[in-house]
């Protein structure tokens, strides 16, 4: 086994280091932590939070990758080992064998045979035309007959080993925070849901094809869980990307106004005249063309499409600060403005500390609501740029290659509907959590809904 | 006596289980001027918003009635309160500029609502408008008709409202602070137009106000709002002569004493020197944001503050009061003329060497609200200014020092610990009191430091400003729009019209016997209560 670090891996790694110290710096302002708290009692926010932090889970136990070692072949020498040409995560690992039960092509959810007839030959010689039965689904199966009887006890054994896994998961947490006035007890039934679907989908999805295969034979409910990586990894790291250009750009322009303030205007303004697909098309069809020039960076293929994601992420990160940007110049130009900001003024307070105690503090709201509302739509520009082609690499599942595909599929009769509803399944179940889970954080932070608080 | 038009009967509000209003209970005649006052929070404007039945969706009425002329408003469908609000009761706010709709012209706005409720042809509803911008003292009435409402100034503005208010011939007006964004000769006009329009038309007048001036040139009589109720009701000169309850006497006594003077003491060298300083604000255009011209805002002014001397500034909005003193602290950079401190000129000093200087000039500005960072403790707000201007002390002795600033502006020690939200408007100005003390200054100026207070917060702010110039010595350069607490308060005093001082001299003197026609209109507009 050798451990293998993609860029993104070491990406996503940090970030969820840099957000949790972020959360833990947070604990000491009481007016932040009201605020959270205010997110978290409610149910929906729980719940929202639940399914976002196991999408999140999901897409971590995804970027720990390695490459399993190659039975030693005869002739080779004792001491050399070589190692698969692919990468493997844990959640690979987690999901048993779903990645290499690949059929020869489309079968339908559930179906133990393909969805295309071919030519075969009978027993007695003759050639026949008809559905072939599939290599891997229902094998365990004598009978093929005995299909739904066989589902519903498959169904009853994954439920079993959910519920221990529930007990093992939210037993302690019940112990812990049974006193808690937050509505735990919403999260623990969402997670209990959770759990109970993905044990399901994946301890069946190992006997049947749950959501059906693909064109290629490979199984769509594996597809649909390994876009998730992709994702949640696009969406924030994009955002992490364009927080720093436009808050640092808007806070200058809003602060020392005069040319500076010109200069950032004239930027913004100029790169939100240039339609927005165009110029991420072109950077990404550049950054493409590196990446097939210098081939000896990359050892394996996962490697490049890696390359490629991280530059899909910065590019989509360079090109869509201008909103926020805005956004965060007239919040400072009216802030720098107020009589407390004059008042250090007045102090002698310098320029630097007038930023990061009295301005930076009051936009915080303005960051984490855009933080929050830009993740669900660039998640969603993935989608879209994939289905022109210039999105992530072709050879990394995302619900953007997956919906593209699916676009030849809907038009063919009888129609394949499986490969888009598991994208979109998935997708969905992402972007509505994450857009309910902002609506609330805007409510709980934006001062104009905030309960006059400032005003009481 | 005449025929009560306006009746209110026992009205009680409440949000949730919380009672606003308790049991009030008010008669307005015909003709007459009834005034409610009370400070803000004591439910004033809530009773006027319940008799026009445009409360909040939070708050519900519990009990009580009210009446137009024997009609029953809680009995009426929406549709037909309609007809009431504009027809039977007509309501003035206090900002008229946000009121009136910036994209029509006030001539449509009014023919609209002409339209709505009388039946009358296009040129009948001219002729009208014409008539009832008249009546409210529009000058050249025709022409107004096609004028915006950010092409009028804020009292003409006030005329458009109450004019649209008259519209269709309302028997009762709710007049909710209709003054108190306007400056003091605009709202003397005002005011007499209102009880000009009250005796000639007959209307019913329910005045809403915190100002006891404006209560005693208008009304004819009072209701005391206190905590939801109202805990007196008299006719005016009763009132003023002998109010009955503790807290009505409170609220006149803290009229500021306009008959005694301070008086200034000549012969000591100045601490701050202002000699002909001008302020201009480039107006740029075009794409290159080429200067094409200037605004004047302050044009010339010579000043001088003597070491524990008052010295007030006064003028209406826009003079330029407050940009002179932004001038002063060297936050708005000087077109000419010089500042000296001390002896010292400071006017054109670097960020650097300004530094001993920001410890012995402070401000505290207007709004108690906006002054401080929301998100910082109160005692982090008043450390800072001792942190970044580097007086010598460490986290201990910072710590005492805000201990006994908190106790000299009279607030609890674990405030310190609680964020600006928690305080009220007075303590808010105490917190920003105790900030610019915090570095001991010589000099502070007080850009309108109570116009956003109640009357009685207002009387305390002051007297505590004083009692800290008699202990520690410091000079204020007092800016302020309101002439009756300067007597109480300053040594001297400049008019300022336009950017310039238009009348200087001893506070007894230029108010007693202003030379200059600006300054005697200015002295002729304040509400006066003796």
């Amino acid at each position: 086994m050798k451990i293998v670090v993609l860029w993104s891996d070491a990406l996503i790694f940090l970030l969820v280091a840099v957000i949790a110290t972020f959360f833990w710096n947070m604990r000491k302002d009481k007016i932040l932590t009201e605020r959270w708290r205010q997110v978290f009692s409610s149910r929906l926010g729980m719940v929202a939070f639940v399914v976002i932090a196991s999408y999140i889970l999901i897409a971590l136990l995804d970027s720990l990758h390695f490459r399993k070692a190659l039975e030693p072949v005869e002739g080779q020498p004792a001491d050399q080992v070589f190692y698969e040409n692919r990468a493997t995560s844990v959640l690979d690992v987690l999901m048993g064998d779903m990645a290499d039960e690949n059929e020869r092509t489309y079968s339908a959810p559930f179906s133990l045979k393909s969805f295309e007839k071919v030519n075969m030959k009978a027993d007695d010689g003759s050639s026949i035309r008809d559905f072939p039965p599939l290599v891997h689904a229902g094998k365990h199966l004598d009978d093929p007959a005995d299909k739904p009887a066989d589902i519903v006890k498959q169904t009853f054994i994954a439920l079993i080993i959910a519920i221990v896994v529930c007990a093992f998961w939210i037993g302690p947490q019940w112990y812990f925070l049974r006193n808690s006035e937050l509505p735990w007890k919403s999260a623990w039934i969402a997670q209990a849901v959770i759990i109970l679907v993905f044990v399901w989908l994946i301890y069946v999805g190992n006997l049947y094809h749950v959501l059906g295969t693909d064109k290629a034979g490979n199984d769509v409910l594996y597809k649909s869980i390994k876009g998730i990586r992709t994702g949640v990894l696009l969406g924030t790291l994009a955002t992490l990307v364009m927080l720093p250009i436009a808050v640092t750009l808007g806070v200058c322009a809003g602060y020392f106004k005069g040319w500076v303030d010109d200069i950032v205007q004239y930027l913004y303004t100029t790169l939100s005249s240039i339609p927005g697909i165009l110029l991420i098309a072109a950077s990404v069809l550049l950054f493409q063309v590196y990446i097939d020039l210098n081939p000896d960076f990359f050892t394996i293929g996962l490697q490049k499409a890696d390359a490629r994601f991280v530059g899909l992420c910065f590019i989509l990160g360079v090109t869509s600060w201008a909103t926020l940007c805005r956004l965060v110049r007239a919040e400072t130009l009216k802030i720098s403005q107020l009589e407390y900001v004059q008042a250090a003024h007045a102090f002698g307070v310098s320029n630097y500390r007038i930023i990061k105690r009295h301005i930076l503090p009051n936009l915080t709201h303005i960051i984490l609501i855009t933080f929050v509302l830009d993740f669900s739509a660039l998640v969603l520009a993935e989608a879209v740029l994939s289905y022109i082609g210039v999105g992530v690499d072709p050879a990394m599942t995302s619900w953007g290659n997956m919906i593209n595909e699916a676009r030849e599929e809907l038009s063919q009769e009888p129609a394949i509907w499986w490969t888009l509803a598991g994208a979109f399944f998935f997708m969905f179940t992402l972007v509505l959590a994450a857009n309910l889970f902002s609506d609330l954080v805007r409510d709980a932070f934006d001062p104009k809904t905030v309960d006059g608080g400032a005003k009481a | 006596m005449s025929e009560s038009v306006l009746i209110i009967r026992d009205l009680c509000i409440s949000v949730g289980s919380k009672q606003l209003i308790n049991s009030v209970s008010l008669d307005v005649h015909s003709g007459e001027i009834y005034a409610l006052v009370g400070e803000s929070g004591s439910g004033k404007s809530l009773t006027a918003m319940a008799a026009i039945r445009l409360l909040p969706d939070a708050l519900k009425v519990t009990s009580g009635r009210v009446s137009v002329k024997g009609q029953e408003l809680f009995g009426l469908k929406e549709k037909q309160m309609q007809e009431v609000r504009g027809r039977r009761i007509a309501m003035i706010f206090q900002d008229a500029l946000t009121s009136l709709n910036p994209v029509q012209t006030v001539g449509d706005q009014l023919s609209e609502t002409l339209r709505r409720h009388l039946n009358l042809n296009s040129e009948e509803i001219r002729q009208r408008t014409i008539n009832l911008f008249k009546e409210v003292g529009l000058p050249d009435p025709e022409r107004r008709l096609s004028f915006y409402p950010h092409q009028m100034s804020g009292g003409q503005q006030q005329r458009v409202m109450i004019a649209m208010a008259l519209a269709c011939q309302p028997e009762v007006l709710i007049a909710d602070e209709p003054t108190t964004a306007l400056d003091v000769t605009i709202q003397k006009q005002i005011l007499e137009l209102v009880v000009k329009l009250a005796r000639e038309r007959k209307l019913a007048v329910l005045l809403i106000t915190h100002d006891m001036g404006v209560v005693k040139n208008t009304a004819d009589r009072v209701g005391v709002m206190y905590q939801g109720e109202i805990i007196e009701e008299n006719p005016i000169n009763d009132f003023f002569e002998n109010p009955r309850e503790q807290y009505s006497k409170h609220l006149i006594n803290s009229l500021p004493d306009m008959r005694h003077y301070r008086k200034s003491d000549e012969s000591q060298t100045p601490l701050l020197q202002v000699s002909d300083i001008k302020i201009h604000f480039a107006i740029r255009k075009g794409i290159l944001q080429r200067v094409k011209g200037y605004t004047k805002a302050v044009d010339g002014i010579s000043l001088n503050i003597a070491p524990g001397e008052t010295v007030a500034l006064v003028g209406e909005s826009g003079s330029g009061k407050s940009t002179c003193g932004r001038g002063i602290l060297n936050l708005d950079k000087l077109a000419s003329g010089e500042i000296r401190f001390d002896g010292q000129r400071i006017d054109d000093l670097s960020r650097s060497k300004m530094m001993p200087y920001r410890k012995q000039i402070q401000v505290i500005f207007q709004n108690p609200y906006s002054s401080m960072n929301p998100r910082m403790t109160v005692g982090e707000i008043i450390e800072e200014g001792m942190i970044s201007l580097g007086l010598k002390l460490n986290a201990e002795q910072r710590s005492a020092k805000v201990d006994e600033l908190l106790q000299r502006v009279r607030l609890d020690l674990d405030s310190k610990r609680r964020y600006p939200h928690e305080f009220s408007g007075g303590q808010r100005q105490r917190i920003a009191i105790a900030r610019a003390l915090a570095v001991n200054p010589k000099l502070i100026i007080c850009d309108e430091p109570t116009s956003a207070l109640d009357v009685s917060i207002r009387a305390e702010v002051l007297n505590l400003l004083l009692e800290l110039q008699r202990d520690f010595g410091v000079s204020y350069l007092f800016i302020t729009h309101d002439l009756s607490i300067v007597p109480h308060l300053a040594h001297r005093i400049g008019v300022m019209q336009n950017g310039k001082i238009v009348e200087q001299g001893d506070t007894e003197q230029v108010l007693t016997a202003p030379q200059h026609p600006y300054t005697q209109s200015l002295l002729a507009s304040v509400p006066r209560i003796d």
